[in-house]
């Protein structure tokens, strides 16, 4: 396959088929070790409180179930960026990113908020093996989702500045997979560590 | 708070002879060299031909050479062990204290697997692999050079170490709670993690574009089953890479919170489980074994079969005894604590696993021996580490067979007999597989072959002097003698030490001579010279380039009908055939930024490490923003002119026309 010939269109350029999204994919993949490590270590401490809090004391389900909709929304939204994509709408595009951009930075900004609460109130990650493992899963995730917002906004800078591109549009459908993917792994922190542990 | 964080000048071992003295010799080392680049008016040439190369044969000869660096310092941690056991019997205390012998283990095992082994095979996966399949270079070269650099930077760690602070002395797998700060507050376990989680992520970063290079880049007409062997060993130790080394990166991760931020995830309070920590190293850490044999067993194959002048026997079992290898590598890590309280029946499902292993590798023995059966076999170099392999591995891989019975574990764990099991499947199964590697396609990364004199001394010298150095471990740990130890009162064991201990001197005439074979080879360069590009009648299409090959490897890109599609081109007399007219090929452009993710990755873990918050905070910051404007750049091919091309190969055709090839 020709480098060059890569991308000759929006189009083409974002099919998951070209070689630069095929190895992204494989890095996803590598990223889906990373996680399920990350709950491995979670479900296997889960209940080792070590005289600290159990998950039904801290959890506050409002509060996530209102990141939940945040970055459930998000992906609506980044979708509806990638459509406007391939309308090749650029102010589409830049629109539909900034409302993605927000909806992610309200999910972080929640999830920031619940670790100082929890911190504050003594529930910090070297409270116990539980807390340690909770805060380093849901971390995780939520450093993932802000290294995601940092490329979204290079992604508005890309747009703005050159356009809609085949590039351009190459790496917003890597940066679609890579958004997607946080909020499939959202959802299974979601049921794994809140749900459970709130009816525990 | 201190603006060196933990580092102060007392950090520097200024009481430990030894280590100033090693220290005072790399440094000097290093001096040297910088002073030989400037004398010579180098810098230019190396920034620009090598530093910023994006070129897999380039990156290929460099991790080579870090290979190389760390085999040295690797063995030399090896020689001083070996001399300390050989004295340190019945009261006496031999010369090294107990921490620095416990560093020298600990750095021994890190430097021969992380920093030898894996630079090796990866090096000769890129000088080997794209020509293989008939590729210009890998999918991603930005990325292989981003890989080099992280390893690099790794590396620097480990010799940073060495002088300033010093290594951790938790053994090469850092087993918690051992490694954790109550037990172990210095900064050595830090050298030993920020050391391994950059150069693995390298290694992730490797395994990702292998893979798709190999699924994606292949020649037309090279199907699955047209693969060469080490192409195919190359794919399964890649799968293998993407899919263990994130589970390296999470235990060291927590580890890091556990060290850090005071966590419990291994600690012996707070509710931690230091089992967790085990099972989740092996997870990688058994993967990591057949990543580190896999592709010597590659090498292996392409040996075979080039110096038998025949195709390899059982291609179609070879290929699916490897990736049954592969598949059950991950089913079989708990054989590396068969002790720590499992139930029967676990440790029975994992025992019959491991000793399934067995049968694969097996079929592989075989198939290079029916290989060798009735072929012409020519006895270079190649082939000697070949047969030198085929036998010690055989008796590696038995006493595998013994530990893998639980029972017998019971009795042999963490003896010297452990220690021989995994020495004598390691040097044979991974070291003389890549020397193999080494000196097959020396020529092709370099144009001219290596001396054969002095590589038969070097191979009869690692191979008599592993004998003399590693049997007598059998019957150590037979007799009951536990590894690691820096000194022991029975002066029965004493004899068996000293006789290792003579082995490892021979093996150092082994080392010493492939020094010396690689001068007189330079020296001798022009005798040696390698002007088809084919010096061992080779069956692969890394053989039908020039050596070294042009910048883009192929100006037409072969066509594959056949598993030895060079043969095969040679027998139906298309090979070496011009095309009418060479087109334009583009080609990845160097760049800076490989090389400054690198830098800055050394110092961002040195910061991690002794604690200098501030400087973590902008090397990070710096990472960051060196991949945002590289990943924003569109201008990263040129093309060269098809004229430039016609040039180079005519350069090469009037070589072939002169050696009366074509």
């Amino acid at each position: 396959m020709s480098h060059a010939a890569e991308g000759a269109s929006v189009h083409t350029a974002s099919s998951p088929n070209t070689m630069v999204n095929f190895g992204f994919w494989v890095y996803l993949m590598s990223d889906v070790i990373i996680f399920s490590m990350l709950f491995t270590m979670f479900v296997t401490v889960q209940s080792h409180y070590n005289g600290g809090p159990q998950g039904h004391q801290i959890f506050e389900l409002r509060d996530v179930f209102l990141e939940t909709m945040a970055l459930l929304f998000s992906s609506i939204t980044f979708g509806l960026a990638m459509l406007n994509l391939h309308a090749e709408k650029k102010n589409g595009v830049l629109l539909w990113l900034a409302i993605t951009f927000l909806f992610g930075a309200t999910f972080v900004g929640l999830e920031v908020r619940e670790f100082l609460n929890l911190v504050h109130h003594g529930a910090g990650p070297d409270t116990s093996a539980f807390l340690s493992a909770f805060f380093t899963l849901v971390g995780t995730h939520g450093t993932h989702v802000t290294f995601g917002l940092i490329w979204i906004a290079v992604m508005f800078g890309q747009v703005a500045v050159k356009g809609i591109s085949p590039k351009v549009g190459s790496r917003l459908f890597r940066l679609s997979l890579f958004w997607h993917f946080l909020d499939i792994v959202w959802i299974v922190v979601f049921s794994t560590v809140y749900l459970a542990g709130v009816v525990q | 708070m201190d603006i060196l964080g933990k580092l102060t000048l007392q950090s520097i071992p200024y009481d430990n002879p030894i280590l100033m003295f090693a220290g005072a010799i790399m440094i000097g080392t290093a001096i040297a060299v910088l002073a030989g680049v400037t004398y010579f008016g180098k810098w230019k040439y190396l920034y620009t031909e090598w530093l910023t190369t994006v070129d897999h044969k380039k990156i290929g000869v460099m991790y080579l050479i870090i290979a190389f660096i760390f085999l040295l310092r690797g063995f030399i941690d090896a020689l001083m062990m070996r001399a300390q056991q050989a004295f340190a019997s019945g009261g006496s205390e031999g010369y090294l204290p107990p921490h620095h012998f416990a560093e020298l283990f600990t750095g021994h095992g890190t430097m021969m697997i992380f920093f030898m082994g894996m630079p090796f095979l990866i090096g000769l996966m890129n000088i080997a692999v794209p020509t293989q399949i008939g590729a210009r270079d890998v999918a991603f070269p930005y990325l292989n050079a981003v890989s080099l650099w992280l390893t690099a930077s790794a590396g620097m760690l480990v010799m940073a170490s060495l002088i300033i602070g010093s290594f951790s002395d938790a053994g090469w797998t850092g087993y918690a709670p051992y490694s954790g700060i109550s037990a172990n507050p210095g900064v050595g376990v830090d050298y030993w993690i920020w050391a391994l989680q950059i150069s693995g992520i390298g290694t992730t970063i490797t395994g990702i574009n292998f893979f798709v290079t190999i699924m994606r880049e292949r020649a037309p007409g090279m199907k699955f089953m047209r693969m060469p062997l080490f192409t195919w060993t190359t794919l399964c130790t890649n799968i293998l890479m993407v899919l263990a080394f994130p589970a390296l990166t999470v235990v060291l991760a927590l580890l890091t919170f556990d060290r850090y931020l005071g966590m419990h995830f291994f600690t012996s309070d707070g509710g931690g489980n230091q089992m967790m920590f085990i099972n989740m190293f092996w997870v990688w850490g058994h993967p990591e074994v057949y990543i580190l044999i896999l592709p010597a067993f590659g090498v292996f194959s392409e040996v075979a079969a080039t110096f038998s002048n025949k195709r390899l026997f059982g291609y179609v079992s070879m290929v699916g005894a490897t990736m049954v290898i592969a598949l059950l590598s991950f089913t079989v890590w708990v054989h590396h604590f068969f002790t720590m309280a499992q139930d029967p029946l676990r440790n029975s499902i994992f025992a019959i696993a491991t000793m399934v292993i067995g049968v694969p590798t097996g079929v592989k023995i075989y198939d290079w021996i029916f290989t060798m059966y009735r072929g012409r076999v020519r006895f270079n170099l190649p082939m000697l580490w070949l047969i030198g392999f085929i036998i010690t591995f055989t008796i590696g891989g038995m006493t595998g067979v013994m530990l893998a019975i639980p029972g017998i574990d019971f009795k042999m764990h963490n003896s010297e007999f452990l220690v021989a099991h995994f020495h004598n499947v390691l040097i044979p199964g991974m070291l003389f597989g890549l020397f193999a590697g080494y000196h097959y396609w020396f020529p092709k990364a370099f144009g001219f072959r290596l001396d054969e004199k002095w590589g038969r001394r070097s191979f009869w010298g690692w191979l008599i002097g592993f004998y003399v150095a590693f049997m007598p471990l059998y019957v150590l740990g037979l007799m009951g003698m536990p590894r690691r130890m820096v000194s022991y009162a029975d002066p029965a064991w004493q004899p068996f030490l000293i006789v290792a201990a003579f082995g490892a001197l021979i093996v150092l005439f082994g080392v010493v001579s492939m020094a010396i074979q690689l001068i007189v080879s330079v020296r001798n360069r022009e005798q040696l010279r390698d002007i088809t590009g084919d010096p061992w009648n080779g069956r692969t299409l890394d053989w039908a380039t020039s050596s070294p090959p042009a910048h883009y490897n192929f100006a037409v890109i072969p066509t594959v009908e056949d598993i030895d599609a060079f043969t095969d081109m040679k027998e139906r007399g298309v090979a070496y055939r011009r095309p009418d007219k060479y087109e334009d090929i583009e080609m990845p452009r160097s760049t800076p930024a490989a090389l400054v993710i690198g830098a800055l990755s050394f110092f961002l873990g040195f910061a991690l490490i002794w604690h200098i918050w501030w400087l973590a905070a902008v090397t990070g910051v710096g990472i960051i923003v060196t991949v945002i404007v590289r990943g924003c750049n569109d201008n990263t091919w040129y093309t060269i002119p098809a004229e430039e091309v016609e040039r180079t190969e005519n350069e090469w055709f009037r070589q072939l026309e002169k050696a009366g090839v074509v």
